[in-house]
């Protein structure tokens, strides 16, 4: 089982950043590697057990199903049905909390998955750094130009 | 309860600000407000259960207890065991997690606990501001760190400066002079806060007893007019003083002892004298119960242990100590054998365990006694009458049996013929409570077994009236007009 842990710190209120993020089906409006995406079965973003369905701009399609969203923790988490990065038991979650010191959000995205040996160091680099950082560098880069 | 949630960024890679924080005993190194901390019994301070014992620089000791610890997690979880500041129920964790991007810390402080109506937001503000934003400025500024927006330098406030560390004023019942029952005036009175080894009480419940009858009248000299009379009342604890341990601020409690003072709604007294209560006993069941309990308890198991087969004499059988004592006497396998006034008090007796009331005015009681036990007498005898029983009472004693004279509700005890005493190898004792209740492991000792007795059932009290306290001169010529039954309480 290889464990990938990110995390960063978003100065912007927790609230405000869980508006932006706890769509299940908003990747493409915030995240900068996301072409387009979908919610199969016509359902609701926020229903749990809902499948994104979503294309990277590089061409790949992968498709994520909901397993937890909480309003209470700022949490959201998820696994990967379909991808072409060769991983599997793919879950991952998403976490704000808040900092009172400054108004600002400490942001966790971790996920834990099994892959062959060869391609773990990859896979890290691609999933903490890629997915993960690159996310939060696009939610800090969005909140400092408000 | 109330919920206190606050968190920072420290510039600093986790691992080194765990090392600083890891250690429960180490906040007085970095925690501004501590002025010195050690765990209790040598232990560790990474070992859950470990006890730190700390003082503030202003002077507040506190104890909290480490309720678990993970390096894993790298948190740490607690509770208060004893603060002069109202803080009930008190648990915190402190929490830190990695911040990967750029190698920081993320730090969550938080607790959740019960306060005094009113003081919520006043105490929230207190833990937020003062403990934990302080100590998020101190750990940030031995990383080199700006302290961000100003609100993380330590207030000029300090910790153990609540908003009631203030003289707090209530309503007495004073004495104003010696006399009758209108000698009792309704007036201000003023809790001061409490000092080093003190407590102070909001009563909820007060004891009525005949010795606020003499207390009143200067019979016995307990106070010097004007003066708040009272011996027994149960309360909640508002805040404690310094160096006090095992009481906390919402806590249950109450006493019977001198000095007097409970006709009051508030009271600032020493904490050895008040003992917790535990939750089956109710601060009206303690108010009426605690000084005719203690008495009860310290007669029966310690100025003589009483047996099973036993045979003892109980004078005013029928009194609120005779019956606390016929009730548990009797459940200990003695036969209780009492003297009474009345026929009604004889069926007052006999319900309370009483196996032989005797009218003292119809019937002999010496003859009445070696009548019940076959000329041997009893093992024991309880006098509080004096004058007109102490030398009959012995006569009713067995060989090598007690008298143990504890009162002279008829006047003084004429002198004794001690050599007499060789007839029956009698032993004389004239206890004093205040001499069984002098430590604070004495009255716990006693209370226990009080306690025990009452959740158990062995004893059973009848609160038969109730008084605003402000009645108090009402309630006074009740009992003194022997109106009253059972145990009297005041309300405030």
């Amino acid at each position: 089982m290889v464990k990938v842990y990110t995390s960063s710190v978003i100065d912007a209120p927790a609230d405000r950043v869980w508006a932006v993020v706890r769509d299940f089906n908003a990747l493409p409006s915030w995240h900068p590697l996301i072409r387009d995406s979908r919610i199969e079965g016509n359902h609701p973003g926020d229903k749990i057990g809902c499948v994104r369905n979503f294309n990277l701009k590089d061409g790949g399609n992968i498709r994520e199903r909901l397993l937890a969203l909480s309003d209470y923790d700022y949490s959201c988490t998820y696994a990967i049905l379909e991808s072409p990065m060769g991983v599997s038991n793919y879950i991952a979650t998403l976490k704000l909390a808040p900092v009172t010191d400054g108004n600002r959000t400490f942001a966790e995205w971790s996920a834990e998955f099994d892959c062959p040996a060869d391609r773990t160091g990859a896979l890290v680099q691609t999933v903490g750094q890629g997915v993960f950082q690159g996310g939060f560098d696009a939610l800090k880069r969005s909140f400092s130009r408000r | 309860m109330v919920e206190v949630r606050r968190s920072t960024i420290v510039d600093a890679p986790v691992d080194q600000v765990w090392a600083v924080l890891r250690d429960f005993n180490g906040h007085e190194r970095w925690h501004p407000a501590v002025a010195e901390s050690r765990i209790e019994e040598g232990r560790a301070g990474d070992e859950p259960g470990c006890v730190r014992r700390f003082k503030l620089k202003d002077g507040a000791e506190l104890r909290e207890q480490l309720l678990r610890h993970s390096d894993r997690e790298r948190s740490f979880s607690y509770c208060i065991i004893d603060s002069p500041i109202p803080l009930i129920d008190y648990v915190s964790t402190v929490t830190l997690k990695p911040v990967t991007d750029g190698d920081r810390t993320f730090w969550e402080w938080s607790s959740s606990f019960a306060a005094p109506q009113g003081r919520e937001a006043d105490l929230a503000e207190l833990v937020g501001e003062n403990i934990y934003e302080a100590g998020f400025g101190a750990v940030q500024a031995m990383f080199g760190q700006q302290v961000r927006h100003g609100a993380t330098v330590p207030r000029t406030r300090t910790m153990a400066t609540p908003a009631d560390a203030r003289p707090l004023d209530g309503g007495a019942v004073v004495v104003e002079r010696f006399g009758g029952p209108e000698v009792l005036r309704w007036e201000r009175s003023t809790a001061m806060p409490p000092g080093p080894g003190e407590v102070r009480l909001r009563h909820t419940a007060i004891g009525l007893n005949y010795i606020d009858v003499y207390t009143r009248t200067g019979y016995y000299p307990l106070i010097a007019p004007p003066g708040v009379p009272g011996m027994e009342a149960a309360g909640i604890v508002l805040d404690v003083g310094p160096g006090v341990h095992g009481l906390m601020p919402g806590d249950r409690v109450a006493y019977a002892c001198a000095p007097c003072g409970a006709y009051a709604e508030v009271r600032t007294m020493k904490a050895d004298l008040v003992v917790p209560l535990p939750d089956h006993v109710s601060d009206r069941l303690a108010a009426a119960v605690m000084l005719k309990g203690m008495s009860a308890e310290f007669l029966l198991h310690r100025v003589h242990a009483v047996r099973e087969g036993d045979t003892i004499l109980v004078h005013a059988a029928a009194g609120g100590v005779g019956q606390l004592v016929c009730q548990w006497a009797r459940q200990i396998g003695a036969t209780v054998i009492g003297t009474v006034g009345s026929a009604e008090k004889a069926r007052i007796a006999r319900a309370a365990g009483c196996a032989y009331p005797i009218l003292y005015a119809e019937t002999d009681f010496v003859d009445r006694v070696m009548e019940i036990t076959e000329g041997r007498g009893c093992d024991v005898v309880y006098d509080a009458v004096g004058a007109d029983t102490f030398m009959k009472s012995y006569e009713a004693l067995a060989v090598r049996g007690h008298l143990v004279s504890f009162g002279q509700a008829s006047g003084p005890i004429p002198p004794i013929d001690l050599a007499g005493f060789v007839q029956k190898s009698a032993t004389v004792s004239r206890p004093n409570f205040g001499h069984y209740t002098s430590t604070p492991n004495e009255v716990r000792s006693i209370t226990d077994r009080l306690f025990r007795a009452l959740a158990n059932g062995v004893l059973q009290v009848e609160i038969a009236q109730e008084y605003p306290l402000r009645e108090a001169a009402e309630a006074h010529r009740a009992l003194e007009s022997r109106r009253t039954t059972g145990s009297t309480i005041l309300i405030p």
